[in-house]
């Protein structure tokens, strides 16, 4: 999520390819240094929706299809 | 010898004459944009750009909420997200509003939650998001981790910034949701 440009793809790949996970690795963490969290969207068989905050890449789901990033929240900014 | 200091002056003087120079452009353009060191440039605004940022923000929306939520979005304007900490209490989730926390059963409001997600990564775009990722940001926080959630924003008492009238009025809208997607 950025401003003035909505979502933008940042990296994609296969965990199961050695380069590609370490490519996807990389990425994760530089945007975790740049103060940014994480979540990955989940949804169960009664349709219900959910987000899992990861704050490492090992906390993602095996079968996640993605993971968004966004800003850290802030008090007082509405 | 000689030669080599000659080349040394003329690097000298080059240095001096380029700082000199960004010197001048930056005192000149203090003297066109009056104060401009006190008050940092403003974004330009481009509808055209946010409105396409929208537009994608809303799928991606749309996309990680499901269906129903969709639907509850578009119809009434916010999101409700029922809270994790303990039964019967839930928030409205409004772009680049207060989250308003209420008692489910009375409709008592309870408190608003100032939090924002300011992105300042790129100047050149400001630093707030398209409405649609504001909501999504709320709502994956709320779900995903509530408690760190609330524990950054700035708590008030209803009324502060959202007229607790609108969120009763909101309040009524969204009962009436529900019957009719339970119906």
């Amino acid at each position: 999520m950025k401003p003035g440009h909505g979502d933008v793809l940042l990296a994609e790949g296969d965990v199961d390819i050695v380069a590609d996970e370490e490519r996807l690795v990389a990425e994760f963490r530089r945007q975790l240094d740049e103060g940014m969290w994480a979540a990955v969207p989940t949804s169960d068989a009664a349709g219900r929706h959910e987000a899992e905050m990861v704050r490492d890449f090992s906390d993602i789901p095996r079968g996640a299809e993605r993971v968004i990033f966004f800003p850290r929240a802030a008090g007082g900014c509405c | 010898m000689s030669l080599g200091f000659a080349a040394f002056c003329g690097a000298i003087l080059g240095l001096l004459s380029l700082a000199f120079g960004a010197e001048r452009r930056v005192r000149s353009r203090r003297r066109v944009a009056g104060l401009n060191h006190l008050h940092p440039r403003q974004p330009e605004f481009d509808p055209l750009r946010e409105q396409r940022a929208e537009e994608k923000a809303a799928e991606l929306l749309r996309s990680v909420i499901g269906e129903k939520n969709w639907g509850m979005y578009c119809q009434l304007g916010f999101l409700r997200v029922r809270g994790g900490q303990s039964d019967g209490y839930a928030y409205l989730v409004y772009p680049h509003r207060p989250l308003v926390a209420y008692d489910e059963s009375s409709g008592e409001l309870l408190n608003e939650y100032c939090v924002g997600f300011p992105d300042g990564s790129d100047p050149e775009f400001g630093t707030r998001l398209p409405d649609s990722d504001d909501v999504l940001a709320k709502w994956m926080a709320l779900t995903g981790d509530e408690r760190s959630l609330i524990a950054d924003a700035n708590i008030h008492l209803p009324g502060r910034q959202v007229d607790p009238e609108q969120v009763r009025r909101d309040l009524r809208r969204l009962r009436h949701w529900d019957e009719r997607s339970i119906t």
